[in-house]
């Protein structure tokens, strides 16, 4: 079931979010977008949280790192780290070739879903990148 | 943001053209790469790669006294550099302190001028024709001209650079040796080559007029296509001069890091000579440096990069990450650090990136030398 990039909701950092529902609980799933990778080009390491660790919204929650320089990662949400995508460290390629599938970061049960209402729809976001690019 | 309003080489359209990217770089829009860093780099390891490095200084001595001038300013003898000879060295201050790296060539022209040309790094290019000023005083023979902003400079690096490149001189360029420079024609035009380079490869830079920079760009490009020739931005640059354990101004050097703490004891004549700093710089030799240059190769994946500390393995703080970054070349992480002189020996380390622990492993340098 491929995520659609059209229906998902973008931070000015270039995460972005898929909200779902799971047992009751309210699921974020994030990444980060093909804009953002295309970007930081030639990617050599990522560093993922521990599940279990709770964030704030807007706290940097691991970090991508390409050959020319970091980039923290921030959780657009406040809750609990539940899942990470533990492959995805040694298989960065994979994240260049499919950003928003394979490329899924970590899952956060979401506590405070405040920080939601700052994120941008696909259109705003394009508009930024259009911007910025 | 500063307002500091960015130079251009001449160069710039073939970048831009080429879907560049460009960055502020001492002072110069430069393209940081135009595809992908790791790949401009592996071109340059199997094939070449053409770097604009017109943003470097170059500075012209013409007439009587040049050499002089210069074996007063550089740590490594001039006055011996005979017509065609290149050499590394280091301009210091009094106190040792390392003013900038630089490359000195002694050319002589078609019609038998003879002049000396010094390349500096962008960002101190400035401060270093501040420096030499004062100093033409005592020379007045000396004419003194920055010749940047007239010429253009372009490097070919790679194993297949002199083969490739050799037809479009008027002469082959492989019969410079290392470190040797001409002046021959290039598409009817006069050019500087010189057997030198920042990568670990073999090849060769190039410095002509401004105006013909573009037309020399776009025929070593069309000369190597064939070859696997690309371009490659101050990224590709950076990876491959640290993985040949090359210093950068800045990094490895400073004002504060004199040239034998950086492990350039090779670049410095002090011998039955006379030069700014000379006596700081013997007095060094003489009793040990502070810190010493060397190599690590972080553990894992993770690259440890400027500024990063370096521990014991006891957790003690004993230097600091000077250049690192991943090695495309090898494959995982190499970094270059100053260290205590008394832990200089020792072969484990610990690195500190940010707040995370790595081990780290002592490792000679070059971290890449190339196949002979």
């Amino acid at each position: 079931m491929a995520r659609d990039k059209s229906k998902l909701l973008y931070a000015e950092t270039h995460e972005w979010v898929d909200v779902s529902e799971e047992g009751g609980q309210k699921i974020a799933t994030i990444g980060i977008s093909d804009f953002a990778i295309e970007q930081l080009n030639d990617l050599v390491y990522m560093d993922l949280p521990e599940v279990g660790k709770t964030v704030d919204a807007g706290d940097e929650f691991g970090e991508v790192e390409s050959v020319k320089a970091v980039s923290p990662l921030y959780s657009p949400v406040g809750g609990e780290v539940v899942e990470v995508h533990s492959d995805l460290p040694d298989n960065l390629e994979g994240l260049n070739d499919d950003p928003y599938d394979f490329g899924w970061i970590v899952k956060i049960k979401i506590e405070d879903e405040s920080g939601l209402e700052s994120l941008m729809d696909f259109a705003a976001y394009q508009k930024q990148c259009a911007e910025s690019g | 943001m500063s307002q500091v309003q960015l130079s251009s080489t001449p160069l710039d359209r073939c970048h831009r053209d080429a879907g560049a990217r460009m960055v502020p770089f001492a002072g110069w829009e430069m393209p940081i790469q135009y595809d992908s860093i790791v790949s401009e780099h592996h071109a340059c390891r199997t094939a070449a790669a053409l770097f604009d490095v017109s943003h470097m200084g170059r500075l012209r001595f013409d007439g009587e006294g040049s050499a002089e001038l210069l074996d007063r300013l550089m740590t490594r003898r001039v006055t011996d550099l005979a017509v065609g000879g290149v050499r590394y060295g280091l301009i210091c201050n009094r106190d040792g302190g390392t003013l900038d790296d630089v490359l000195v060539s002694h050319l002589k022209t078609p019609s038998d001028t003879r002049y000396h040309l010094l390349v500096v790094n962008a960002a101190n290019r400035e401060k270093i024709v501040d420096w030499i000023k004062p100093h033409l005083e005592d020379f007045p023979r000396v004419t003194f001209s920055d010749r940047t902003e007239v010429t253009a400079m372009i490097a070919v690096q790679g194993p297949l650079a002199m083969e490739t490149c050799k037809r479009l001189f008027s002469f082959d360029p492989a019969r410079l040796k290392y470190y040797q420079a001409a002046i021959t024609d290039h598409l009817s035009k006069p050019v500087i080559v010189s057997r030198t380079g920042y990568t670990g490869e073999d090849g060769f830079e190039i410095v002509c007029r401004a105006e013909e920079a573009t037309r020399v760009w776009e025929n070593f490009l069309l000369a190597g296509r064939d070859a696997g020739f690309r371009p490659a931005g101050l990224g590709a640059r950076d990876t491959l001069r640290m993985e040949a354990g090359m210093p950068l101004y800045g990094h490895e050097l400073s004002e504060s890091i004199d040239p034998i703490s950086a492990g350039l004891r090779f670049a410095c004549n002090i011998k039955d000579r006379q030069f700014i700093g000379r006596d700081a710089i013997a007095d060094l030799i003489q009793s040990g440096t502070r810190q010493v240059r060397i190599g690590l190769l972080p553990e894992g994946k993770r690259p440890a990069r400027d500024g990063a500390e370096v521990l014991d393995l006891d957790g003690n703080p004993v230097g600091t990450v000077v250049s690192g970054g991943p090695s495309p070349t090898l494959g995982h992480p190499i970094a270059m650090a100053m260290v205590d002189r008394e832990h200089a020996d020792a072969q484990a380390f610990q690195v500190d990136i940010r707040g995370k622990r790595s081990k780290a492993t002592r490792t000679k340098l070059p971290f890449y030398k190339r196949p002979q």
